[in-house]
């Protein structure tokens, strides 16, 4: 994992002094909110619907063990006692203090955490593959990358202040688990034909009001010129992003409006100018960053079999666990997602749970996915049982990654104050109507996504099955799409027609997994049959 | 009628103005008529509330309600964690909001 050298600690340290002073002056009245309201965001500290929020950049989603104790700590101690992991890969604290919250940022510096740039019209922290550095088809850990990238972004002077919030991605897979072309950069790592590892660009993509799926738009930089490239997109969208309005200022209705071909011949020639200028960090550097991202002590001779003759663990193996690139250990995912329960929610108890199985059972690493779940990346098969059985005793073992009860959902109308409906109970009675595990599979993968708004946070563009929650007449109305998926075949769900109420909507869901086991061929998961027989026969049994 | 709503400094907590001042319980809320913009301008400067703003309520037999399930569910707390709703107590609470 990536350690702190002294400029980050002296700049996060710094930060935090610096934002004591403006809290300090705010609670005096030298500061009005006006003014103050900015300085905030910049700390992450949101006000929401209840109370302030404090929002915790976890970057590219990889802690320590260290880290996440701290996590479940501040919980205790500053909040009310748990955090909710969200499709950022981050965790946000919803009763956090104004007073009190420059403590918990110098607490979260001591572990080398901080809440910069998780607001603003900044680049945001930068997500990627929460299997990074263990996936078996990975060609590399994209990781190092992502870190220069937010070495190169954080306080960058020229992009702080963007006509809106700027997200990017980086992987280095086929299989992107990481909703890369969702973003408004999304970065590949790859080889050419001559074996050299390079950056393929896309540029323009996002959710939101607008959802567009990012084209190509450069397919290998080589890695001395990755941050160059970079800044050439970002300069191109800068100078000509629309800051006249809100609703059209992010960089997909940039790239959209002027047209691909348009954007890239901008960004070329930006780019070519800027290789003039000498901006690249030196090479030396990723080489360092890369240092920090070495395999753990993997043992060559660990056991590559599992005793699964215990059923609930088998089903659990079944569901929840991933190869790994090295043999003797598997990925293991701990679904955040129990059965009724509240997406991406955990107790401190839980987390410091977490942190300690990370500590003991997976070289001191943990994950955060953008499905609001965490990631055990290196396990023993020969450890998984005990691990497994930890989990199950702390109610964090319910076997349904990807299937219909591994529900993403935003906060919603329950804590965030831009929602129109609420997220959450829908996403509980959907999870308690199939709660049985045969029903679920029955059903196999089906990924289901909840947004409380058309901001779109719980990707329900995304969804095999999408869920937007929208204000009808001041009452909770739920929009329902088809179709959409964020992984290699990525594609954008397509609304089935008028809306429901809340009970209407978890029918509607039941009646179209009944049209899909009623056409499914062979293995074909929901999405394909979906993708097969089209809108019709689902339209037809849920308003027919 | 008409009530004024605002977050308190240090906590950030949801306020009601009670005619007097602030209240986290709804029910204490006062009907501000056409003054809610001079109380904010005066609460807001003196440092007692920020964010505040006017909403639509009604006075019923349960108590005072906003109109908007917004603002119920601002005045109770989040529906899905009952505990820690302004009344932990009561089962029922998350009722009214809906
Ligand atoms: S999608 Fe809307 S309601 Fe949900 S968290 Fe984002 S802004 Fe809030």
């Amino acid at each position: 994992m990536y350690k702190y050298d002294e400029y980050d600690h002296q700049m996060v340290a710094t930060r935090v002094e610096e934002f004591r002073d403006q809290v300090r002056r705010r609670i005096s009245g030298e500061l009005t909110e006006d003014q103050f309201k900015p300085l905030r965001l910049q700390n992450g500290l949101y006000l929401q619907l209840h109370a302030y929020m404090l929002r915790v950049a976890i970057p590219y989603g990889t802690l320590s063990g260290a880290q996440m104790h701290l996590l479940g700590d501040i919980a205790d101690k500053y909040d009310r006692g748990y955090g909710h992991f969200t499709t950022r890969q981050n965790i946000q604290y919803n009763w956090i203090k104004l007073d009190q919250t420059p403590d918990a940022l110098a607490e979260l510096a001591t572990v080398e955490m901080h809440a910069i740039q998780t607001s603003g019209n900044c680049i945001r922290n930068i997500s990627s593959d929460q299997f990074a550095g263990a996936a078996a088809d990975e060609i590399v850990d994209p990781r190092p990358y992502a870190e220069l990238l937010r070495q190169w972004s954080s306080f960058h002077p020229e992009f702080l202040v963007l006509p809106r919030k700027f997200k990017i991605c980086v992987i280095a897979s086929e299989t992107d688990r990481a909703a890369m072309r969702l973003h408004d950069i999304g970065i590949k790592i790859v080889r050419n034909d001559a074996g050299e590892l390079g950056a393929q660009f896309y540029a323009g993509g996002g959710m939101g009001r607008t959802p567009m799926i990012a084209p190509m738009i450069r397919d290998f930089v080589p890695l001395d010129q990755l941050i160059t490239f970079s800044e050439a997109c970002l300069r191109v969208y800068n100078r000509y992003g629309r800051r006249d309005n809100k609703y059209k200022a992010r960089i997909k209705i940039l790239v959209h409006e002027l047209g691909r071909d348009e954007y890239v011949r901008q960004v070329e020639e930006e780019f070519a100018h800027l290789l003039t200028q000498p901006i690249e960090p030196p090479l030396a550097e990723l080489e360092r960053i890369r240092a920090h991202f070495t395999d753990p002590a993997f043992d060559p001779s660990a056991p590559d079999d599992l005793d699964l003759s215990d059923p609930d663990f088998r089903l659990w193996v079944e569901r929840n666990t991933t190869a790994h690139k090295q043999p003797g250990y598997v990925i293991a995912t701990i679904s955040l997602k129990p059965i009724g329960g509240i997406p991406g929610d955990a107790s401190a108890d839980q987390i410091r749970l977490m942190a300690q199985l990370g500590r003991d059972y997976s070289f001191d690493e943990l994950r955060v996915t953008h499905a609001q779940n965490i990631v055990l990346p290196h396990v023993r098969k020969a450890d998984l049982h005990t691990v497994w059985q930890a989990l199950d005793g702390a109610g964090l073992a319910t076997p349904n990654l990807d299937m219909v009860g591994d529900i993403i959902a935003c906060p919603g109308l329950d804590y965030c104050s831009l929602a129109n409906a609420r997220s959450i109970p829908l996403a509980q009675k959907i999870s308690q109507r199939f709660a049985s595990p045969e029903k679920q599979a029955e059903i196999g993968e089906l990924k289901v996504k909840i947004s409380g708004c058309i901001n779109a946070c719980g990707h329900h563009h995304a969804g095999h099955i999408g869920i937007l929650g929208v204000d009808k007449k001041g009452l909770e109305n739920y929009q329902l799409s088809f179709g959409g998926s964020e992984g290699a075949d990525t594609s954008l769900a397509r609304i089935t027609g008028p809306g429901f109420t809340e009970d209407g909507v978890v029918d509607a869901v039941e009646k179209a997994t009944q049209v899909y086991l009623a056409n499914k061929q062979g293995e074909e998961r929901f999405l394909d049959t979906y993708r097969r027989i089209g809108m019709d026969p689902f339209k037809e049994a849920i308003y027919g | 009628m008409k009530i004024l709503t605002g977050n308190d400094l240090k906590s950030g907590a949801v306020v009601w103005w009670t005619g007097v001042g602030w209240s986290l319980d709804v029910n204490d809320s006062a009907d501000v008529g056409d003054h809610g913009a001079a109380i904010i301008a005066r609460e807001e400067g003196a440092q007692n509330v920020f964010a505040a703003y006017v909403v639509d309520g009604a006075r019923t037999d349960e108590g005072v309600r906003p109109s908007h399930i917004k603002e119920r569910i601002r005045a109770l707390g989040p529906t899905v964690r009952p505990d820690l709703t302004l009344k932990p107590s009561d089962p029922e609470a998350v009722n009214w909001v809906i």
